[in-house]
C-alpha cells in the first residue's frame, strides 16, 4: 500500500485539481439532478417526491419533447456527417498540398474556437437574415434567397451549415491522423496501379478508421449537446414554428423559463441516457468496421 | 523481361542536385546492384526509375520504349520497399492479390498467381494472417511475393534486408539469389551493404554524390577498384592505404613508404609525387613479401577461420592485416609485415587507378 502511494503519488498530485473539481463542484450537482428528476421543484418550494412522473408525463403527454428529439436527431444525422466530411476533406487538402504550412492550419481552425461562441451565432443570424449577406451574393446572380432563419423549412439548416463550418477540431485529428499513415503504403500501390479513389477506400478510410471512430464519437456527443448557436439564433425560444427546437434549448427553457427544475432535470437525465446509447453502439459496432495497427490477437 | 537504359538522366530539387548526367545500361536479366554510402542517390535513383520521382534531365527506357511520362503503373514493374509497405489490415492473401485486382487479371488468374508465389516463397500457411502477427522475415517474403505475382519485366529492391538481423539477412540474401536464378527477371537492388552487394550482384554500380564511380562485376570492383573511393568502399575488411611518395629515376619508379624500405618498380603514368597504395588484408604478409618493414602488434580479433591483425609500423601507420587463423599472435609482439608488389593497387594525387606499364620485384 505504502509502495503503491510512493510510486503513484505524483500522478495524483497531477490529478488533484480534476478530482477537487469533479467531487465539489460536479458530482453533487449531478447527484442533486438524479433525485430531483424524481421530484417536482419550482425553485421556490421544497422538491416533492411524485416517483416517475416526470419520465411519464414526458414519454406519454410532453408533444414538445418528442418535436426536440426529432429536431435534435435530424441535426445530428445531418451535421455529424457533414463535419466529418468537410473535416476530412480539408485535412487531405492540407495533407496532400500544404505540407509545411501551418498557418493555414491555424486559418482552418478558427471557426472551431469561435464557432461555439455567442458573437458567431448572431453574425451567422445576420449572413442568413432575409436582407443578409447570403441572399445579397444570391441576389447578384439572380437568385431569390429564401428567409433561411425564419422559414421553418430551412431553419435548421442554416445551423448544419454553421456546423459543418466548424470542422476544425476534427481536421486536425483527422490531419494527424493521415500523417501517420506511411507514404510507402500509397507508392506500392501506386506502381501496383491503384486509382486515387481506390487507394482512398481501400487504404486512407481502414487505417484511419481509428481517428474516423474518435472524431465519430466526439462529434456525435457534441451535436446532441449543440445550445448556443441554437438559442441565440432563435432568440432562445427554438421558433420558427419549433423548427430549431433543440433537446437542450428545450431544456433550457424548461428548467430557466418555466422553472419546472424537476422535469429538466428529468430530461437532462434522458439525454445522458440518448448519448450513452449511441456512444456504445458506436463502441459495440467499432469491432467490425475499426482496424487498430496494434491490437492484440 | 526487359533492359534497362538511362541516358544524362539527372535529378535536382531547386539548387539541388541529386543525380547528375548519369548513363547506364542494364541487360535483359542481370541483378544490378546499385550500392553507396548514404546520401549518394541510390534510392533516388530506384525511384526514378520506379517513377515515383519525376526526373529532371535525360531519358530512362525500359525495354527500348522511353517512360520518362509514364505513370509507375504503366511501367511493367513492381517494388519491394524498405519498410515492406504492406497494408496492415489485410491478410497476406490479400496483400497478395490487392495490385492483381487493378489489372484486370481473371479471378482464377489472379488465385493462381497468388498460389504460386505463396508456394515459391513458403508462406503458403500464413496467408489468413495480418501483417502484424509475421515475423520480419516473413514480412519480407510477403512483399517479395507481392512483386512476384505482378509477373514484371523487372524488379526493384530497395534496401529490402536492412530491417532484418544479422541471421536472417544472410538467410534472406541467399533466397532472394535462388529466386533471381529461377525467374531470370531483370532485377535493380540498392542496398549500402557492400557485402550484398557483393554476394548477389551480376555487375554492382558504386555511387558518390550522384555520380557512377564505377560500373563492374563484383570481381573487377575488388581486383581493379577504378578510384580510392571505390577500393575503400569495396572489400571487408577495409583496404589498408599508405600515403607513398614517387620518385622518377630513368625509366623506372622509385617508391617511398614510411616505415617500409624503398621499392622500385616500373614507370607509373603520371608526374604526381604523391600517391596512394592500397593493398587488401588478405594480401598482407606476416615475416615474407616483396617489400618487409617492421611493425608492432597492436590488436588481435580473432575470428575462427582467420585473425585480424592491427599492425602499427615504425612510422605510426596502423595496417590492418588477416592471417589463417592457425598461429597464435599476443598484443605487443614485433612482427615483420611485407606485400607482393602483384597485390598493390596505385592512386594518382587525385585517387584514379593507374598502372605501372610492368611491375618489378626490386627491394632496395
Amino acid at each position: 500500500m505504502k509502495r503503491f502511494f510512493a510510486r503513484n503519488a505524483p500522478a495524483y498530485v497531477f490529478l488533484l485539481p480534476w478530482l477537487i473539481g469533479f467531487f465539489l463542484l460536479a458530482l453533487g450537482p449531478i447527484l442533486a439532478s438524479l433525485y430531483l428528476s424524481f421530484t417536482r421543484y419550482d425553485m421556490v418550494s421544497a422538491p416533492r417526491w411524485i416517483g416517475w412522473g416526470n419520465y411519464e408525463y414526458m414519454f406519454t403527454r410532453d408533444r414538445r419533447f418528442w418535436k426536440a428529439l426529432e429536431v435534435t436527431f435530424t441535426y445530428v444525422a445531418l451535421a455529424v456527417p457533414a463535419r466529418l466530411i468537410m473535416a476530412l476533406g480539408v485535412a487531405m487538402l492540407l495533407d496532400k498540398g500544404l505540407r509545411t504550412i501551418g498557418l493555414y492550419r491555424a486559418i482552418f481552425y478558427l471557426p472551431s474556437l469561435l464557432g461555439a461562441s455567442i458573437a458567431i451565432a448572431i453574425l451567422w443570424r445576420q449572413l442568413f437574415a432575409a436582407d443578409g449577406v447570403v441572399n445579397q451574393v444570391l441576389a447578384m446572380v439572380g437568385i431569390q434567397g429564401a428567409s433561411w432563419i425564419t422559414d421553418p423549412d430551412t431553419s435548421l439548416y442554416t445551423l448544419v451549415v454553421l456546423a459543418m463550418w466548424q470542422f476544425g477540431s476534427p481536421m486536425l485529428i483527422f490531419l494527424a491522423g493521415l500523417r501517420g499513415i506511411p507514404r510507402d503504403l500509397y507508392e506500392a500501390a501506386e506502381i501496383d496501379g491503384t486509382p486515387g479513389w481506390r487507394q482512398f477506400t481501400r487504404i486512407t478510410l481502414p487505417l484511419l478508421a481509428p481517428v474516423i471512430f474518435f472524431n465519430l464519437v466526439l462529434q456525435t456527443i457534441d451535436s446532441f449537446k449543440t445550445f448556443s448557436s441554437a438559442f441565440i439564433i432563435s432568440n432562445g425560444t427554438g421558433a420558427p414554428a419549433d423548427s430549431l427546437l433543440f433537446y437542450t434549448v428545450y431544456l433550457f427553457n424548461e428548467a430557466f423559463k418555466f422553472f419546472r427544475m424537476g422535469y429538466a432535470s428529468a430530461l437532462a437525465w434522458f439525454l445522458l441516457v440518448i448519448i450513452a446509447t449511441f456512444t456504445a453502439i458506436a463502441f459495440f459496432t467499432s469491432k467490425y468496421w475499426v482496424h487498430y495497427e496494434n491490437e492484440r490477437d | 523481361m526487359a533492359g534497362l537504359t538511362l541516358r544524362n538522366v539527372g535529378k535536382r530539387y531547386g539548387a539541388l542536385s541529386i543525380i547528375q548526367g548519369l548513363n547506364l545500361d542494364i541487360h535483359d536479366g542481370e541483378f544490378l546492384v546499385l550500392v553507396g554510402p548514404s546520401g549518394c542517390g541510390k534510392s533516388t535513383l530506384l525511384r526514378m526509375i520506379a517513377g515515383l520521382e519525376d526526373i529532371t534531365e535525360g531519358t530512362i527506357s525500359i525495354g527500348g520504349k522511353v517512360v520518362n511520362d509514364l505513370p509507375a503503373s504503366k511501367r511493367e514493374l513492381s517494388m519491394v520497399f524498405q519498410s515492406y509497405a504492406l497494408y496492415p489490415h489485410m491478410s497476406v492473401r490479400k496483400n497478395l492479390a490487392f495490385g492483381l485486382q487493378n489489372f484486370k487479371v481473371s479471378r482464377s488468374e489472379v488465385e493462381r498467381r497468388v498460389a504460386d508465389a505463396a508456394r515459391i516463397l513458403q508462406i503458403e500457411q500464413l496467408m489468413d494472417r495480418k501483417p502484424r502477427q509475421l515475423s520480419g522475415g516473413q514480412k519480407q517474403r510477403v512483399a517479395i511475393g507481392r512483386s512476384i505475382v505482378r509477373e514484371p519485366q523487372l524488379f526493384l529492391f530497395d534496401e529490402p534486408l536492412s530491417n532484418l538481423d544479422a541471421e536472417l539477412r544472410v538467410q534472406m540474401r541467399a533466397e532472394l539469389a535462388s529466386l533471381y536464378a529461377r525467374l531470370g527477371t531483370t532485377m535493380i537492388y540498392v542496398t549500402h551493404d557492400q557485402v550484398e552487394a557483393m554476394t548477389m550482384a551480376s555487375r554492382i554500380v558504386v555511387l558518390r554524390g550522384g555520380k557512377i564511380e564505377q560500373l563492374g562485376t563484383p570481381q573487377e570492383l575488388y581486383t581493379r577498384p577504378q578510384n580510392l573511393f571505390v577500393a575503400g568502399f569495396i572489400g571487408s575488411p577495409k583496404i589498408n592505404m599508405l600515403q607513398a611518395k614517387a620518385t622518377r629515376e630513368a625509366g623506372r619508379t622509385v617508391v617511398s613508404v614510411a616505415g617500409m624500405p624503398d621499392f622500385a618498380i616500373a614507370e607509373l603514368p603520371t608526374d604526381d609525387q604523391a600517391l596512394t597504395l592500397c593493398v587488401r588484408p588478405s594480401s598482407l604478409r606476416i615475416g615474407n613479401g616483396d617489400v618487409t618493414g617492421q611493425g608492432t602488434i597492436r590488436l588481435v580479433e580473432y575470428l575462427g577461420s582467420e585473425t585480424l591483425l592491427h599492425i602499427t609500423l615504425s612510422s605510426g601507420q596502423v595496417l590492418l592485416a588477416s592471417d589463417n587463423g592457425r598461429t597464435p599472435y599476443r598484443m605487443g609482439d614485433p612482427v615483420a609485415i611485407g606485400f607482393d608488389l602483384s597485390d598493390l593497387h596505385y592512386f594518382d594525387g587525385a585517387g584514379k587507378r593507374i598502372e605501372p606499364t610492368q611491375k618489378e620485384s626490386q627491394a632496395q
